[in-house]
């Protein structure tokens, strides 16, 4: 007989929790070296907390009632409840913070390779420093934490969040066709969003400014390239993203940093910077993570902060795929 | 040509860009369109039953356009072709949608026995039509969006037989010249959306292999002009 367990978890066993494991050590490593200080929270929060956070966020994939008949819900990532510790159980301290967790989060997607609705994050956040440095500081130690985890490959996506809603409200696009193109631009849809910017009737030049942007991605001329579109908004993002590049230029780590002006992460509470982790052997995201300064404020801490999350069984797919990939056996299979 | 040329080609991020060609009605437009584009279609035209190709500077996998999305999403293809009907079914699959290729244009309809009101009265006295259709998921979006609920029934052949015996009050299905329905005495009642072919791409060798990628659309895209 059979005894099911829920779809999107899985039991593991020795020998990959060994694998995990090391990788969590080496992580934690990097993260006490440079001054995170490892946090844990409750699995379960109330819905309100979780939605105060991020109303638009991940989709919660488990809520319940408990005896109380209070509803609660699996949280979907670690930063709300660290936004949330920060503005109660910290309250009486002095920022910045420095914290890192290793934790399950819960999202209700379908469960495929490297998704699952259980999954472990590692992350850090950095509370009360602001950009540049603050988020320089942060991709430093993520960038640290993909050489520890042996990803010399990997490369961090780096864009910025405002950029779009800030050009769009430049361009006096309406609200409900302003979500329209926000959403068509997070799914990465450039032939609906051709149709959509043709439906707007700018002028060439804005309309050639929103389809071109999301193309650029590369090295520090695509700055260039973007200041070029022109107006206010493009232009303050290619100077916050200058700035950051540039502290982490300072900070040695600017190599492996992909600027991408096409970036948009789908949750709802970043601001500023926002970071995506690939690695060539493997078609996923590894991680991400962003600037968030106006999250904590939401629990009535006013405090700029920025992290990053990694998806540990991702990264523990990409050494495998690393290590197939590096292989002479396999280059002849 | 076969597959031990391209050996070595689950090396992601290394070698030949990977697209997934679609087999099936949308194969003619597709192989045109390399030709166009001065890749090498010989192998991929001389009907082998291999299904990976050397195309010279691109590797061709061939597959079921619905299964694009799959490999796409997977980072088993960098780079895929197939229609926008299997792209609205398979809404969930995180591939970005790059160009619109203009070939292959049908329409997705919805569709009734001619002159028969059994749709209507379903949705009147029942509360919901029964909608057979191979893609269950659009047929149900379409249904929410506008409103309207339907029992959707997922059928794999021949679709416009379902009302014919009485299984749906009408079908979710894809028209090219509308003959097969015309046959079946069915109508087109309502258009969902107009569907041709789309170039999509894996998320990190949209962002990794950023200048091949774009290089591959540019061409696309002058070729389609």
């Amino acid at each position: 007989m059979i005894h099911r367990i829920p779809p999107g978890t899985r039991d593991i066993l020795p020998e990959e929790m060994r694998e995990l494991r090391r990788l969590q050590v080496a992580l934690s490593s990097v993260f006490e070296r440079h001054g995170y200080g490892e946090v844990a929270t409750p699995t379960i929060e109330y819905d309100e907390v979780l939605a105060r956070g991020d109303e638009r966020g991940a989709p919660v994939a488990y809520r319940f009632f408990d005896a109380d008949g209070e509803l609660l819900a699996l949280r979907t990532d670690m930063t709300v409840p660290i936004a949330r510790l920060v503005a109660t159980r910290l309250a009486s301290e002095e920022p910045p913070f420095r914290l890192s967790y290793f934790a399950n989060a819960y999202r209700a997607v379908r469960p495929q390779r490297g998704q699952m609705r259980e999954f472990t994050q590692a992350g850090v956040e950095l509370v009360g420093r602001d950009a540049p440095d603050g988020t320089a500081e942060v991709v430093e130690v993520l960038s640290a934490a993909l050489d520890a985890a042996g990803l010399t490959r990997a490369v961090i996506g780096l864009g910025d969040a405002d950029l779009y809603p800030q050009l769009l409200a430049e361009l006096d696009v309406p609200g409900g066709q302003r979500d329209g193109i926000l959403e068509l631009l997070a799914a990465h849809d450039l032939v609906g969003l051709e149709r959509e910017v043709d439906a707007l009737r700018l002028g060439a030049g804005e309309s050639e400014t929103l389809l071109r942007l999301p193309n650029l991605r590369g090295g520090a001329e695509v700055l260039d390239e973007a200041r070029e579109l022109g107006g206010a908004a493009v232009e303050r993002a290619s100077q916050r993203l200058a700035a950051t590049y540039s502290a982490l230029s300072d900070r040695g780590v600017a190599g492996r940093i992909s600027l991408d002006l096409g970036l948009l992460r789908d949750l709802g509470y970043y601001t500023g910077a926002i970071l995506e982790v690939y690695d060539p052997a493997v078609g996923h995201i590894l991680g991400g993570g962003g600037r968030y300064d106006e999250l904590v404020g939401r629990f009535g801490r006013p405090l700029p902060a920025a992290g990053f999350a990694l998806y540990l069984e991702r990264v523990h797919i990409a050494q495998a795929e690393e290590e197939r990939v590096g292989s002479p056996q396999e280059a002849r299979a | 040509m076969r597959l031990g040329t391209v050996a070595g080609s689950r090396a992601r991020g290394d070698g030949a860009l990977k697209l997934a060609v679609p087999r099936g009605a949308l194969f003619g437009g597709t192989v045109e369109l390399l030709d166009r584009i001065g890749v090498d279609t010989a192998a991929i035209r001389s009907g082998s039953r291999a299904l990976v190709f050397d195309g010279g500077g691109l590797v061709l996998v061939t597959m079921r356009p619905s299964d694009v999305p799959t490999y796409v999403e997977a980072g088993a293809a960098d780079l895929g072709i197939t229609g926008k009907d299997v792209l609205i079914e398979q809404r969930d699959r995180a591939v970005y949608e790059l160009l619109d290729l203009e070939y292959g244009e049908c329409r997705m309809v919805l569709a009734a026995r001619r002159g028969d009101d059994t749709m209507a009265e379903a949705e009147r006295r029942l509360g919901a039509m029964r909608i057979a259709t191979k893609y269950p998921r659009a047929a149900e979006r379409h249904f929410q969006e506008s409103g309207r609920r339907a029992e959707v029934i997922e059928v794999k052949g021949s679709v416009e037989l379902a009302p014919l015996v009485g299984l749906a009050d009408g079908i979710v299905d894809l028209v090219d010249t509308g003959k097969t329905l015309a046959e079946n005495e069915l109508e087109v009642r309502e258009e969902i959306a107009t569907c041709t072919a789309r170039l999509v791409a894996n998320r990190v060798a949209h962002k990794l292999r950023a200048t091949e990628v774009d290089g591959l659309v540019n061409r696309m895209r002058e070729a389609t002009r």
